[in-house]
């Protein structure tokens, strides 16, 4: 079967990847262990696995992306160890390429998006005034398929081998030809499984905003991380089956003998960047957009004003989805473009610029002449601005073609994209953590050890990736594992080297106030504990499944701030109470997850006819689900009117504040 | 999230969650559209890397491709009248008129598969160049989305007989409906910039 060598199945030899196996063996165990000692099988069954509740679905997003997070630190940590000194021997070459490589897929993949889509299930159906998104079950196969892809990508390294050619896996070196292992089938076939959720997450949010918003939400009330979450997804309907085409190519390529990539035969290797590129741009923004909205709502919370420029918030946000589309190119400048093609591109990078720009006054103006209050989230927002605009500076350095052959494939890259997205996208994610968690878990997490987490983890990111800008105009190349001594690299790269174990301290900082906040917070806090704008805050902390007793109605921007201000829609009476209707549990997404991985599994060891009965189950999954013809249930009057006394006051309205 | 029925829409539109179901099928045709629109861009870079392989002259039947394009093209016109029949809440004829597209459908597809197999006998395989790479997966491609179509609108006219005309059902035939459209318009697509395009050279 194949030419997959069974002596070489499980990766050995090894070390570090020993010890890997070893706590990846150790961890299930444990788990499984806990899971029947403790007697919650069926609890994670019923409550998790099978939820269809956007919040729940959510909050497994999130816990899937801080592990990952946490994989793709390692792997970080392990560069920033192996370059701290020149000519080091911790990692050979080939486990360099293959950490670089893993590094860049999961932070963008596996960790940055799934992140703020969790936060976008958690928030959105909540800002909007509804009750779950359009299409919950399609939800639930959306997280499970992105779960199975990422699963399917980490098991890499301990089983056949992981992709090594970049997370932007350019031919000729991705093809079979050069790699011949599978490695590479990894990268194409975990990325598809994964994308597909990633598609239709967009479809279902798109519905949902357009579809699901409550009375009186136009479009122009919507608060601003709805906006964001709305172009968003738009970005992903239209950029995600390009990467789709891309890797299915990839795998024909690798998997079937064609010359779409290859060198000989007719086939252009200039055609797979093209095409990754297309995808790849527009998915710096898929994450950076619903971050920025991010950061607005924390903004104008956290300064008690109401979000300055909103309408040019708005233009701006979607003039840099448009915008996106259309500067792949500026990632291969040196490729031989010629210059007519690389100015163009070079114009339209810059321009981005502007709607970018455009963005940070309207945040610095919304605080101009605010009470600002210094919480962690509003920290996160701050130290945002300056840092996101150093990344922002350099990539107006980088778009310009003809001075992009100097910074081309060196460490200013890596720094500046660094610079772009720990910023624009981490900074983001742990704001919104900071700010959503109590809606979320109906407690807060500690406000000093934010403090901590955020302070370590700032200085660790700027002591880290600084050094690299300057090692980058000095001539240090990216994805090099080593250096010689003579390079007079050594002094910069062990600078970096310390601030990654300052921001890796940082990191456990923040899992650290996780496990403290969960053991320990105060329990007894307001359902608006920072006395917020919009209607996420107008019901429970933690949120009732049902959302929203009754629907609220919304009569300008920031609802929830005017319903406070105006003391109006904030009382629930018994008698306005009505059942309300709620989708049922479904065990078929996660045996969706299990098929899909079984299927890709067999598919990356190019084990045909299995990988064929296999996927056999796929069809079967949506029969059944065809066939499904369950409406739901509903929530009976008295029970909705007990979950509702449980934390409304006497006089029946949520807490408020406004001052 | 109650039922919020409006009687005075057809059958498919009628509550909020078939007309959500509805715009996201929408949607999702957005989405096949840039994932044709990818594969034909493929294809217009490689279409003339033949690699010493096979040109278009050499291997297009263009016979049984005009009939494969009328198969396709009248089924496009039957699933129209199912339809029509469909609003009329006539199921008999909704089901029969189904029943001709899929008919059609598969016509259709068994001829592209001679014709595939044809052309591999010819030595035209997706290993030979560049050009054939992407001329059959792009063909793949559709004839995939077909069959596809062909199997689901089996399981939903399954449904149609077990439960009659509800509108859980009609919100289902009609999206198949928008579906076949959208495969009958991509195929114009292919015959024009593959095959008439190819002949031409
Ligand atoms: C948490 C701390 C992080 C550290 C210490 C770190 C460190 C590094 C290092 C050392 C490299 C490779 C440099 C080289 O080319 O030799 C790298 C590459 C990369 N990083 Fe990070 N990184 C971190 C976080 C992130 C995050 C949050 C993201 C994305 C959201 C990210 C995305 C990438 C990508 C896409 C690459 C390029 C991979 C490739 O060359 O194929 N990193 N990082
Ligand atoms: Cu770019």
């Amino acid at each position: 079967m194949g030419n997959i060598k069974w002596d070489e199945f499980f990766i050995t030899g090894d070390p570090l990847i020993l010890g890997a196996q070893v706590s990846i063996a150790l961890t299930m165990l444990g788990v499984l262990f806990g899971l029947t000692y403790l007697k919650k099988w069926k609890w994670i069954w019923r409550e998790w696995i099978t939820t269809v509740d956007h919040k729940r679905i959510g909050i497994m997003y999130i816990i899937a992306a801080i592990l990952m997070f946490f994989r793709g630190g390692i792997d970080g940590l392990l560069m920033k160890a192996q370059t701290s000194r020149p000519e080091m021997g911790l990692l050979s070459s080939q486990h360099y390429n293959e950490i670089f490589t893993t590094h860049g897929v999961i932070m963008i993949l596996f960790m940055a998006m799934p992140f703020l889509i969790g936060l976008m299930n958690v928030v959105i159906p909540l800002q909007i005034g509804a009750r779950d998104v359009a299409f919950p079950q399609l939800n639930a196969l959306s997280f499970w398929l992105f779960f199975s892809g990422a699963m399917l990508f980490n098991i890499s390294f301990v089983i056949g081998g992981s992709p090594d050619a970049g997370w932007t896996s350019y031919f000729p070196l991705a093809g079979k030809e050069f790699s011949p292992s599978i490695a590479n089938n990894y990268y194409a076939i975990a990325l598809q499984i994964a994308g597909i959720g990633t598609l239709m997450t967009g479809i279902n949010f798109i519905v949902t905003i357009l579809k699901m918003r409550t009375k009186g939400m136009t479009l122009m009330r919507m608060p601003m991380f709805t906006w964001t979450a709305l172009v968003t997804s738009g970005i992903i309907v239209a950029a995600f089956p390009i990467f789709t085409v891309a890797l299915a190519l990839m795998k024909f390529d690798r998997l079937f003998g064609t010359h779409f990539f290859t060198v000989s035969s007719g086939g252009s290797d200039m055609l797979w960047a093209n095409l990754f590129w297309l995808w790849g741009h527009p998915e710096v923004y898929i994450v950076a957009l619903p971050a920025f909205g991010i950061f607005s709502e924390v903004i104008a919370t956290f300064s008690r004003k109401q979000l300055f420029g909103y309408k040019s918030m708005v233009y701006a946000t979607v003039g840099i989805a448009l915008l996106s589309m259309v500067v792949w190119v500026h990632h291969f400048y040196t490729m031989g473009s010629g210059p007519g093609v690389n100015s163009f591109f070079s114009l339209t990078t810059m321009l981005i610029a502007v709607p970018t720009g455009i963005k940070i006054f309207n945040w610095l103006f919304t605080m101009r002449k605010g009470r600002i209050k210094l919480s962690s989230a509003m920290l996160w927002a701050l130290a945002f601005i300056p840092t996101f605009t150093i990344g922002g500076v350099t990539g107006v350095m980088l778009a310009m073609g003809a001075a992009d052959f100097q910074y081309h494939n060196t460490l200013f890259l890596v720094a500046h994209f660094h610079y772009v997205l720990i910023p624009g996208v981490v900074f983001a994610v742990f704001a919104g953590l900071y700010y959503w968690w109590p809606k979320m878990f109906g407690h807060m997490l500690n406000e000093r050890l934010g403090k901590w987490h955020f302070w370590l983890f700032n200085i660790g990111f700027n002591v880290t990736f600084m050094p690299m800008f300057f090692l980058g105009l000095n001539g240090a190349v990216r994805r090099s594992y080593t250096y010689s001594a003579e390079s007079g690299f050594a002094p910069l790269f062990l600078l970096s080297a310390i601030g990654s174990v300052i921001l890796a301290a940082g990191f456990a900082v923040f899992c650290y106030n996780i496990y403290w906040s969960i053991r320990y917070a105060d329990r007894n806090i307001s359902s608006d504990p920072w006395d917020a704008r919009t209607l996420e805050w107008a019901t429970a902390s933690p949120v009732q499944h049902y959302n929203f007793a009754k629907l609220p109605e919304v009569k300008s921007f920031d609802a929830f701030w005017q319903m406070k201000k105006n003391n109006e829609g904030l009382t629930l009476k018994d008698s306005e109470i009505e059942e309300i209707h709620m989708p049922s549990n479904s065990g078929q997404p996660f045996m969706m997850c299990v098929i899909f991985g079984v299927v890709g599994f067999f598919l990356v060891f190019e084990w045909f006819i299995p990988a064929a009965i296999a996927s056999v189950g796929i069809i079967v999954g949506l029969i059944y689900r065809s066939f499904d013809y369950n409406d739901g249930y509903h929530i009976p009057v008295e029970e909705i009117s007990k979950t509702e006394s449980t934390w409304r006051n006497e006089k029946g309205e949520v807490h408020k504040h406004v001052g | 999230m109650s039922a919020n029925v409006n009687t005075s829409l057809p059958l498919e539109y009628q509550t909020h969650q078939s007309r959500m179901n509805i715009l996201g099928f929408w949607i999702f045709l957005g989405a096949e559209i840039v994932l044709f629109a990818t594969l034909f861009a493929v294809y217009a870079v490689l279409y003339q890397n033949y690699a010493g392989g096979p040109t278009h002259q050499d291997i297009i039947m263009i016979k049984e491709v005009m009939i494969q394009t009328l198969l396709l093209l009248t089924s496009s016109f039957t699933c129209g009248l199912a339809i029509y029949e469909m609003r009329r809440n006539n199921v008999k004829g909704l089901i029969s008129w189904l029943v001709i597209t899929l008919l059609l459908g598969a016509g259709f597809l068994f001829m592209e598969i001679n014709e595939f197999i044809h052309y591999i006998h010819e030595g035209a395989t997706m290993q030979t160049s560049a050009f054939l790479s992407s001329f059959f997966v792009l063909l793949g491609t559709h004839g995939a989305h077909v069959t596809l179509g062909i199997g689901w609108a089996i399981i939903v006219i399954i449904q149609l007989i077990k439960r009659g005309l509800t509108p859980v059902t009609a919100r289902k035939i009609f999206i198949i409906g928008l579906y076949w459209h959208f495969l009958d318009v991509v195929w114009i697509f292919i015959f024009t910039f593959v095959y008439l395009k190819g002949m031409v050279g």
